[in-house]
């Protein structure tokens, strides 16, 4: 009964946590716009090269970079979200309190993931998309129902990527430097996530393969959805799926780290 | 108990002779004045938020005309509640910080100027800062202030085994320092300030967070520090022990303006704040009768007595012992915000009436105390509750 | 507001520049020194950060990889023509980012207040800062740098003459003052903005980013901006494209392909009172 209100005050929390910062929120989307104009030079250079590139326009192309730069911070695809405070709270063993809560783990730290993501899609995400359009020619839908569509793959979005994230904290309670595994799960989401370049101009076998990891749920499925390249109900079964999977997997993977607190007594 | 600085003979005072210092071409004025801010003012603009996108600029003084000297050799402790001014003024001292107007000089030289200069002649301890390598062995960090300050070896090898024998350190110089406590930190943070043979030594809260053995140890090396060295050594502090047991002048800072410059007894007759006596008795009696000391509480067996914290306690655990059957007793320092606040109230007052002639008279009278007092009072021996006809 | 009185020989008394100069360079090796100690404490730590620094910062080559094997060309130019382009920014990005990369750490010093220590050395503020957790790993970048640069001497067509041979060292050595000076302008610019060490990074990273691809690809107005307001254009682009042969897309006269010593030292006066500005702010108002 109190659970949904309990979770609602976290997630509060995890939104005001970020909204505190102001001035480092907007020198993020001043880093944001700067690499998105960057980028949307080379991607324009690319397309004059060789048009439909991908199956994308110029104008898809150019939209999906300044998705991407929106996504950055939302989807954690250049820094740290909750994971290193969690493994912190893993190295030091404050997470054996944790674990006494009445509330669930998984469920506190995602309800706490979600207001960050929400703080910084309105905070870092809208500025350098309107800055894109204002600049460049996008390719942006007319039809609302386009964009509530990509609001809901951006959502799902963001629960694949807190379930990546998880289950990569979690290993901390096997390692002793968790620093190592971050770093692993970072180098492999930028470039999975098509945040390098887009998945569909991906050579290939790679390109296919990549499509089909999780971390295409990130970027590629609500940009390919707000440009209109992809159905939508078949992109939120496919990023669905992968949420689903992955929270479980999360959740046997704290199973386990919790008998291993219990069985070290805490 | 008193400031027995152990097997050492001579004056610390300000004209005592400070052979291993080597500053010898000093003059004596200059010993007398080695610290000197006049009229020193720190104004800082602080915008506050006052709507949206509205912001509101003040101005506010963190230090408000501050006048004092110390001489070389003084020990004192400059104390005052939080944001009363005391970091700034010792950030102004550092060189950290630009004075906004004043002047200001620590050993002739002006700190904000000559910064690196400066450096060479001051060590400086942040309580909650260390400046350890938290990675290494503590040696290494000492290694590096020896190379840092282009410390003579012969000289870096004496301080150090000094420093290792006084603080009780040989066993820590291999330790990593994030392994060591708080209080084995705070004292390799001492010897690390120490190294080069500042003349001058701040310390900023060095004893918060310390358990009571360390306390003392901390307490002691500062003395015998002083005492062997001739070091300056200016603290800050929330802990009226370190005062009572380390300094013998003591500064009271408040909104920025100094408000008291005296012994620490002096500084209790002001707050008229009082001391507590703790007694355990066998049993249950009626309250004692010991004036000037009276019954505040009584709880079984145990009572309160409070006195002025002026007076001291002997005499009067001497009397209790005699005519009650006692078992165990303790003496409560007053807390220091609650004499400042105590003594700042009366100041308020006090002040509306003369505003400008006591600040002038105050100015002058610091200035006595430091040039007559101080000299006398680095007796030894002399008991810092026993001092003499105070300011305000 | 009274500046206390500045004497004869400028803010620093007699302590003349060659002196401080001196200390500093001593300071920043002795604190670098330390630092590699520290991190040598966690040796498999070391070695993963170290790996993980040469994979991350050869993504931006891989991205390049990943274009040309869809196109032959980008902006006209080859992939070996972008690989030297994109050889002589890593290299140059690379030795800043070794040599001063926790400049934006600044922010986050003065904010917890550890800034205050520093000032309390007798050693300049700049240096120590500078040698900030100096880490061994950043060589990474460094290394993936020189080894695109390689590739791309080995395979490119040029007819080396000693002139052009000689532009190599001195594009890497005067780039990388000029990615320098925008750390330290960076760094000052955090005295007064305590988070903003992001607006940094977008000129540090962003601007070697840039610098990665051909100047034909961005539009004329970008390409005048980075060339005569923040000339990051002269670490490679001005000089490199007279190696290459290759036109620069602004008229500019040839000679200007020799001039990155002057711009990187006219650069570093810049900065340099930049961060003076910084620092005396910073000790006026103590925030």
């Amino acid at each position: 009964m109190g659970t949904g209100r309990l979770y609602a005050a976290v997630a509060a929390g995890g939104f005001r946590r970020y909204a505190t910062y102001r001035v480092a929120t907007a020198a993020g989307v001043f880093t944001n716009t700067v690499f998105g104009f960057i980028l949307a030079y080379t991607y324009i250079a690319l397309w004059a090269e060789k048009p439909h590139l991908g199956g994308y326009d110029q104008a898809q192309a150019l939209t999906y970079v300044w998705v991407g730069q929106a996504m950055f911070a939302v989807m954690v695809l250049g820094s740290n979200g909750f994971e290193a405070e969690l493994m912190e709270r893993i190295r030091t063993g404050d997470i054996a309190v944790d674990l006494y809560r009445p509330a669930d783990l998984q469920a506190w730290w995602l309800a706490a993931d979600t207001g960050r993501a929400l703080f910084h899609l309105l905070g870092r995400g809208v500025a350098p998309m309107v800055c894109g359009a204002l600049f460049f020619e996008l390719a942006l839908p007319t039809d609302p129902l386009t964009w509530i569509a990509c609001l809901v793959a951006i959502a799902l979005g963001t629960v694949v990527s807190f379930a990546i994230r998880y289950i990569v904290a979690l290993w901390a309670f096997w390692l002793l430097d968790g620093a190592g595994a971050m770093q692993l799960t970072w180098l492999t989401g930028v470039f999975f996530s098509g945040m390098l370049l887009p998945l569909n101009v991906f050579p290939g076998a790679l390109g296919e393969i990549a499509r089909l990891l999780p971390w295409s749920a990130l970027l590629q499925a609500p940009a390919d959805v707000l440009v209109g390249e992809a159905d939508p109900l078949g992109t939120f079964a496919f990023q669905a799926t992968w949420a689903v999977v992955l929270l479980a997997a999360g959740r046997l993977v704290q199973s386990a780290a919790t008998r291993r607190v219990v069985v070290q007594g805490g | 108990m008193g400031l027995n600085s152990t097997g050492t003979t001579g004056s610390t005072g300000s004209t005592g002779d400070i052979s291993n210092t080597g500053y010898s071409g000093y003059s004596d004025g200059m010993d007398r004045h080695f610290i000197e801010l006049d009229r020193v003012e720190k104004v800082f603009d602080v915008r506050k938020k006052t709507g949206f996108l509205r912001r509101e600029r003040r101005e506010v003084r963190a230090v408000d005309s501050i006048s004092f000297t110390v001489a070389r050799g003084e020990m004192v402790g400059y104390i005052g509640p939080n944001g009363a001014g005391k970091s700034t003024t010792i950030k102004m001292l550092t060189g950290i910080l630009t004075p906004s107007g004043g002047r200001l000089r620590v050993a002739g030289i002006d700190p904000s100027r000559e910064r690196t200069r400066l450096a060479h002649r001051i060590g400086v301890v942040f309580g909650q800062r260390t400046t350890l390598w938290w990675d290494l062995p503590l040696i290494d960090s000492y290694r590096l202030m020896h190379r840092m300050y282009r410390i003579p070896d012969a000289r870096y090898r004496e301080n150090l085994d000094r420093c290792v024998e006084l603080l009780e350190l040989a066993d820590l110089l291999d330790v990593p320092v994030r392994q060591l406590s708080l209080g084995q930190r705070m004292r390799g943070d001492i010897a690390a300030a120490l190294l080069h043979d500042p003349e001058v030594l701040y310390l900023d809260e060095p004893t918060i967070g310390l358990d009571v053995i360390s306390k003392a140890k901390v307490r002691e090396f500062l003395r015998d520090l002083n005492a062997e060295r001739g070091t300056t050594v200016l603290l800050t502090t929330h802990d009226l022990q370190d005062i009572e047991q380390v300094c013998r002048r003591v500064m009271v800072i408040d909104h920025g303006r100094l408000v008291y410059d005296g012994p620490l007894a002096g500084l209790h007759e002001v707050g008229d704040s009082e001391r507590t006596l703790v007694v355990d008795l066998e049993r249950e009696l009626p309250p004692i009768e010991a004036a000037p000391a009276r019954v505040v509480k009584v709880e079984g067996p145990r009572q309160w007595l409070a006195f002025p914290a002026s007076e001291s306690a002997a005499p009067l655990v001497a009397r209790i012992a005699a005519e009650y059957p006692l078992v165990d007793l303790s003496v409560r320092e007053p807390d220091i915000e609650a004499v400042i606040a105590t003594m700042y109230a009366e100041q308020a007052q006090y002040a509306k009436q003369t505003e400008f002639a006591k600040q002038t008279e105050f100015a002058k009278q610091t200035e006595y105390a430091e040039q007559a007092e101080y000299a006398e009072q680095a007796d030894p021996a002399r008991r810092p509750g026993e001092a003499e006809e105070t300011v305000p | 507001m009274a500046e206390t009185g500045r004497g004869p020989y400028g803010p620093y008394g007699s302590y003349g520049p060659y002196r401080r100069l001196r200390d500093g360079l001593r300071a920043y090796r002795l604190i670098a020194a330390m630092w590699i100690r520290s991190t040598m404490a966690y040796r498999a730590s070391f070695a993963m950060t170290a790996f993980g620094n040469l994979a991350a910062t050869s993504f931006d080559f891989v991205a390049i990889l990943l274009m040309f094997s869809q196109v032959d060309e980008l902006g006209g130019y080859t992939l070996p023509e972008i690989a030297f382009l994109y050889g002589v920014v890593g290299v140059a990005f690379g030795l800043t980012d070794l040599m001063i990369g926790s400049m934006d750490r600044l922010g986050s010093r003065v904010r917890d207040g550890t800034l205050d220590t520093l000032l309390v050395r007798p050693a300049p503020v700049l240096a120590q800062v500078a040698a900030d957790r100096f880490a061994l790993r950043r060589l990474g970048r460094i290394a993936q740098g020189l080894f695109v640069l390689g590739y791309a001497i080995a395979v490119l067509d040029i007819d080396w003459t000693p002139l052009k041979v000689l532009m190599v060292p001195m594009m890497v050595l005067s780039g990388g003052l000029v990615f320098g000076a925008v750390f330290v302008a960076g760094g000052a610019f955090q005295f007064v903005a305590q988070d903003a060490a992001e607006v940094q990074n977008s000129f540090t990273y962003g601007g070697s980013t840039l610098l990665q691809y051909p100047p034909t690809v961005f539009a004329k107005d970008l390409v005048r901006g980075v060339t005569f307001v923040l000339p990051l254009a002269f670490v490679n682009w001005v000089p490199a494209l007279y190696v290459l042969g290759r036109p620069y897309p602004l008229d500019l006269p040839t000679w200007v392909a020799f001039a990155p010593p002057l711009v990187a030292a006219g650069c570093c006066v810049l900065a340099g009172l930049a961060w003076r500005a910084g620092l005396r702010s910073y000790r006026s108002t103590g925030s």
